[in-house]
């Protein structure tokens, strides 16, 4: 099976609903798949379990600031670059391409790589969302490190980065991010068909897809939210999802820290609940939801803003006061539940002083 | 004194303002060829304030033709689009998403050159002065006569758009060029999406502003005259000839501007009811709040400054169907011919504000026979559309002033839910008009700074003094530049503490400028 080009508006819409405020915007990304699509034809998509156990699975991605992949667009020969620096590395050449966050831009790339290599992309990710560091994917929560990593830019300049553990290989490269530019394009976690099947989300993309369609659908007799939640509860994955809050945006707060975007935003009931409302707190994604004193769902199940007329992904950097916002909440898969996936990305890891809670028992 | 005009779809309207007085006003119908319209506004509101013609210092002028030239895909020239990238950026070249029949009608070329920043400033690649003669030579057996340069980072770094020019210039010395560093903001396509459209319409904005030229110069007015812009303030009429875009948005802005001027309030809502539509729009500092998302213009993204208006299809003309729902269609200019109050058959938004008892014109006894519960409906409709749209609007919880505007503002009563008092100022019809006489200059500077470089108190300084710059050397009068906004967004996921600082400053037109006063 092929991934249409005519699905990648879909598919991008999906990925910012997981993007859960972060991740940037996927315009630009869709954009450039297309771009390639149209140049190289369209890729096949396959099931992580099609995959040999001895294939060679290569992950792609952009890393950095999603202002400067606004204004330097990555472009084809980076992605491709960051891939073949990686398969000159470890001596082994791509099989297959995995996407390392079926959430915003990162959604799109590996779709963008796989068009121009012939290379199959997997139907699967390491977040089943957006997540802010290389760590935080479900490869290293299963004990696969992010090195050997390569990080490539448009000059054909690339570098590999062999650090001891998956943190230290996301410190170092967000040093060396600096000076490719603000942005690159990179390839970690090099793994065999075998480690995919152990430790990738699966299913990512066709639900990225699915959100999109049930978006679109829901649009066209103006009742988008309520196909997307149907939609959502009748997966596998998301079967909890529900609709937290209704409102409209009553105050934005936000400041960097440690090259983050960390804040909050305010979203304050309408009509009759305009004495009600729910903060949302963020660090680039959405972490927790909070009404007065109570969490009502925390990271890492998903806490999305929709556009409320049209349902449309809202992200951290395109807030604004007066917007009108529909919260949702869905659970995520038990895979990202577990212990030590909570260790990698429950509410601790981003310096929360509590465990975490499933939405269901909020 | 000044002479405000507003050139609209349907009325032309003109004030003569001197200090804080409006000395005269007039509505005209638009002509097609706009400048009899304009000269017939302006003799109109002349032989009104009985003024001369030489009295007049400086003329602002409104107008939304450029958009709808674009829109409309009509007198578009054709446009080669020249980015200084490489070898970044290849892989999404110009006009990317663009509608195809635009994409015909401006004959979409484009050509990737070496050149181009990164964020910090320093160089992608240098300019490739030898490529840029070879695509002069290009453009000239193609006949291309007008062309947009873009390059990476430009707003941070603008040289090589301008070198990069010159060297364009120097083949071709009659090409009309855009450089997108001076319209958008950061994001490069849209920028240069931005750059794209205002090079198409470079010989319909020569034309324009001859046009103007001489309707003035006929009625012998030999003062300075500008147009205005999205954010409320001016440029001279020779800006104007090389950046028609900037002139996109500023209907609803000078009717933002003129309603806070004539109220004399500067942080309230303004509803600004025509005959189709109610513009919704609110006001902080005296200036329209700013929409922070990329808008759609023509079916194309661009990201300049626009102000965030939000309009619903209630106006003067709006139809009322038998549930007594109003809009969103519209009799339009027809008003006139098909109310009820006008002799015609269709019940509009108007014949419900006469039949209310909210206004007093037309033939009343026409209304004799509405239906009165649909009557009810549809005071009803008119209200919980503008209430909603000013619930939306609104950036804080609590009731605001709102200030009524335009023609249509007669359908609203003295009540509004959200409405702290709902002020209804003189000369309200004319709001736009008044706006763009009253306009300033301005100036606008947006940059990435590294705060671990340069420190935030010394990046700040610095922006705020490029700004207050731009301003003055835009011909505003020094004493009066006061920065008006600041805006500070933290580049994520960098951790050198790069921040994207964006100021704008504002001045009242200084005297030199509008000659002897």
């Amino acid at each position: 099976m092929k991934v249409k080009r005519i699905e990648l508006k879909a598919i991008a819409e999906g990925a910012a609903f997981l993007g859960t405020g972060g991740g940037g915007d996927p315009y630009i990304g869709r954009l450039v798949a297309e771009a390639l699509f149209d140049r190289y034809g369209e890729p096949e998509i396959i099931e992580a379990s099609d995959l040999a156990d001895d294939a060679n699975v290569y992950i792609s991605a952009m890393m950095g600031a999603p202002t400067v992949l606004v204004e330097k667009i990555i472009g084809g020969a980076e992605l491709d670059l960051s891939i073949a620096a990686l398969e000159q590395y470890t001596g082994r050449p791509a099989n297959a391409i995995l996407p390392a966050e079926m959430g915003g831009c990162n959604s799109m790339l590996p779709l963008a790589v796989a068009a121009m290599r012939g290379l199959p992309v997997i139907n699967a990710d390491g977040m089943g969302r957006a997540f802010p560091e290389l760590q935080m994917v479900s490869f290293n929560v299963h004990g696969v490190c992010a090195s050997p990593m390569s990080m490539a830019n448009e000059h054909g300049e690339s570098i590999i980065i062999n650090a001891r553990n998956s943190a230290e290989t996301e410190n170092k490269a967000r040093q060396l991010i600096i000076g490719m530019g603000g942005s690159a394009a990179i390839s970690c976690y090099p793994m065999s068909g075998a480690k995919v099947k152990q430790t990738a989300i699966t299913g990512t993309l066709t639900l990225a897809q699915g959100i999109g369609q049930a978006l679109a659908a829901g649009r066209k007799n103006g009742r988008s939210i309520e196909s997307l939640l149907a939609y959502l509860q009748g997966t596998e994955y998301y079967s909890e999802a529900r609709l937290l809050f209704k409102g409209k945006v009553s105050n934005i707060r936000n400041s960097v820290e440690g090259g983050f975007t960390r804040g909050e935003c305010q979203i304050t009931g309408l009509g009759e609940q305009s004495n009600e409302s729910l903060v949302i707190e963020f660090q680039n994604e959405n972490l927790v939801a909070r009404s007065g004193d109570k969490i009502i769902a925390m990271v890492p199940d998903l806490i999305c803003l929709v556009d409320s007329d049209t349902g449309a992904p809202v992200t951290t950097e395109a807030l604004k006061y007066g917007q009108r916002l529909t919260v949702i909440a869905a659970n995520v898969p038990p895979i990202m539940r577990s212990d030590k996936a909570l260790d990698i990305w429950g509410p601790r890891a981003f310096g929360y002083d509590f465990d975490f809670t499933p939405i269901e028992q909020l | 004194m000044r002479l405000g005009i507003d050139v609209g779809g349907t009325n032309t309207d003109a004030v003569l303002v001197s200090g804080s007085n409006i000395l005269g006003s007039t509505k005209q119908p638009t002509s097609e060829d706009i400048s009899s319209g304009v000269i017939a506004a302006i003799e109109a509101v002349v032989a009104e304030a009985a003024v001369s013609f030489a009295d007049i210092q400086a003329v602002m002028i409104g107008t939304t033709q450029f958009t709808n030239a674009f829109v409309e895909r009509k007198r578009l020239d054709k446009v080669a689009a020249i980015r200084l990238c490489l070898p970044a950026s290849r892989s999404l070249p110009p006009f990317a998403d663009w509608p195809q029949d635009l994409l015909d009608t401006v004959d979409a070329k484009y050509y990737l050159t070496a050149g181009g920043y990164e964020y910090d400033g320093s160089e992608i690649s240098p300019l490739d002065s030898a490529d840029l003669q070879r695509i002069a030579q290009e453009l000239i057996q193609q006949g291309v006569k007008s062309v947009a340069i873009s390059s990476v980072f430009a707003p941070v770094q603008n040289n090589m758009e301008r070198q990069a020019a010159e060297v364009l210039l120097d083949s071709i010395p009659d090409l009309s060029v855009t450089l997108s560093s001076d319209i958008g903001r950061l994001g490069l396509l849209e920028r240069e999406n931005a750059a794209i459209m205002n090079a198409s319409l470079a010989s319909h904005a020569k034309l324009v502003v001859a046009s103007f030229e001489h309707a003035l110069k006929e009625l012998g007015i030999h003062a300075p005259f500008y147009l205005t812009q999205n954010d409320g303030t001016l440029m001279q009429a020779e800006q104007v000839a090389r950046f028609p875009i900037l002139t996109f948005s500023s209907g609803p802005t000078n009717s933002m501007r003129g309603a806070a001027w004539l109220s004399g309030v500067s942080d309230a809502l303004v509803i600004d009811i025509g005959g189709t539509t109610s513009d919704i729009g609110a006001l902080l500092n005296g200036y329209p709040r700013e929409s922070s998302v990329s808008a759609d213009i023509g079916g194309v993204q661009t990201n300049f400054r626009m102000p965030d208006v939000l309009a619903i299809g209630v106006g003067g003309g709006s139809l009322v169907d038998a549930d007594g729902k109003v809009g969103p269609r519209s009799v339009g200019h027809e008003l006139l011919t098909k109310a009820m109050i006008f002799g015609g058959e269709v019940l509009t938004a108007s014949d419900v504000a006469v039949a209310a008892g909210r206004a007093n014109f037309g033939k009343t006894e026409a209304l004799a026979n509405i239906d009165q519960q649909q009557l009810n409906n549809a005071i009803g409709s008119i209200q919980k559309q503008i209430e909603d749209g000013v619930d939306r609007m609104k950036t804080q919880a609590g009731a605001m002033p709102v200030i009524l505007v335009g023609g249509g503002s007669i359908l609203l009563g003295e009540e509004l839910d959200g409405a702290e008092e709902i002020i209804r100022p003189p000369h309200y019809s004319v709001a736009n008009a008044v706006g763009a006489a009253i306009a300033q200059v301005g100036g606008e500077v947006d940059q990435v700074y590294a705060y671990a470089e340069t420190p935030r108190e010394e990046a700040l300084a610095d922006a705020k003094a490029r700004a207050k710059a731009d301003a003055i050397s835009a011909g505003a009068n020094e004493e009066s530049v006061s920065i008006i906004d600041i805006e500070e967004v933290p580049l994520a996921y960098l951790p050198n503490g790069a921040v994207r600082l964006r100021v704008k400053a504002v001045g009242d037109l200084s005297e030199h400028q509008l000659g002897e006063i």
